[in-house]
């Protein structure tokens, strides 16, 4: 049989005690790699479950990605509760404990410039999404006018008032993200959820991530806008998945 | 305002792919198993997706 390959959830200060969690991915145990004043939070996983093959057809399997992920979090989550982490890209596998430590040795300068990036700071995310426009006064169609021909300019005016809603709200969306990023030590953009993912029927106009210190101010920020044209939700604290990157976000 | 704490279990899964798939340090090199790559991401989004709407919609 294979050797077990190494999951890497993330990299913490060496200092940071074994993350508090029952269990990691696949139910596999959660511990530590150390070296160069870093240590990686890793598990042994089965060769054949985490080879390049299978993780590329689990990954088409929305119930073992949502267990997975969740157990990836619950690892990461567990470690940022007890200082600065670097979480590493979902579904990163190593040959071996010593690949880890190679990692380590090479890249530790960069992990701990990332590390110090977040260090006391948590990820908030802010979802923004656009408010249903109240109705305003509808053009009344030329007198005179067909019933085809008001029908028509009632769908032309229905087209155009959605139109400068959406216009709106991206506009409205913006303005939020630049007074949110400026209470944020750094930010970043998402794509738009897929409405057929959140469920929901208004439009996202705003997924983003935010690096803070104290969230007073964002929440400040957010509680500003709450009877804007924007619907804002806020989602956090998180492990700062958006911002522990090793080039400069 | 809703306010959902992150570690809590009923993080949306929506909310956590954003930062799982894109998010994360990237290690790229020949020593490591990596499916970080952006292609594959949009590939399991397009299944989780389909996934998503068979179930909403039997």
């Amino acid at each position: 049989m294979a050797d077990a390959l190494v999951y890497l959830y993330a990299v913490t200060d060496a200092g940071l005690p074994e993350p508090a969690v029952d269990a990691g991915v696949d139910g596999a145990r959660v511990r530590r790699v150390v070296g160069h004043g870093l240590a990686a939070v890793v598990s042994s996983v089965d060769p054949v479950r985490f080879s390049e093959e299978s993780l590329r057809r689990s990954l088409e399997d929305l119930q073992w990605l949502e267990t997975t992920a969740r157990a990836h979090h619950a690892v990461v989550d567990a470690a940022a509760r007890s200082g600065p982490v670097a979480p590493v890209r979902f579904a990163t596998v190593y040959l071996d404990d010593d690949r880890i430590r190679g990692l380590l040795a090479e890249r530790g300068a960069e992990f701990g410039a990332a590390l110090d990036r977040v260090r006391g700071r948590v990820e908030w995310g802010v979802k923004g999404f656009a408010v249903p426009s109240a109705a305003p006064g509808e053009p009344e169609p030329a007198p005179g006018a067909g019933p085809g021909a008001s029908y028509l300019a009632r769908r032309l005016a229905e087209r155009n008032r959605a139109a400068r809603g959406q216009e709106e709200a991206l506009a409205a969306a913006e303005a939020v993200h630049r007074e949110l990023a400026a209470v944020a030590a750094a930010s970043r953009r998402y794509p738009a959820q897929d409405p057929r993912l959140t469920g929901r029927r208004e439009e996202m106009v705003l997924n983003a991530a935010y690096l803070v210190a104290d969230d007073e101010a964002l929440r400040h920020v957010v509680e500003q806008h709450a009877a804007g044209t924007v619907r804002l939700e806020l989602t956090g604290p998180w492990a700062p998945y958006s911002f522990a990157t090793l080039e400069e976000p | 305002m809703t306010v959902d704490r992150a570690l809590d279990r009923d993080v949306a899964l929506v909310d956590l792919l954003d930062r799982l798939l894109a998010g994360g340090v990237v290690i790229a090199g020949e020593i490591t198993i990596s499916l970080a790559d952006v292609d594959l991401v949009h590939v399991s989004l397009r299944a989780l997706i389909s996934s998503v709407s068979t179930l909403v919609e039997p």
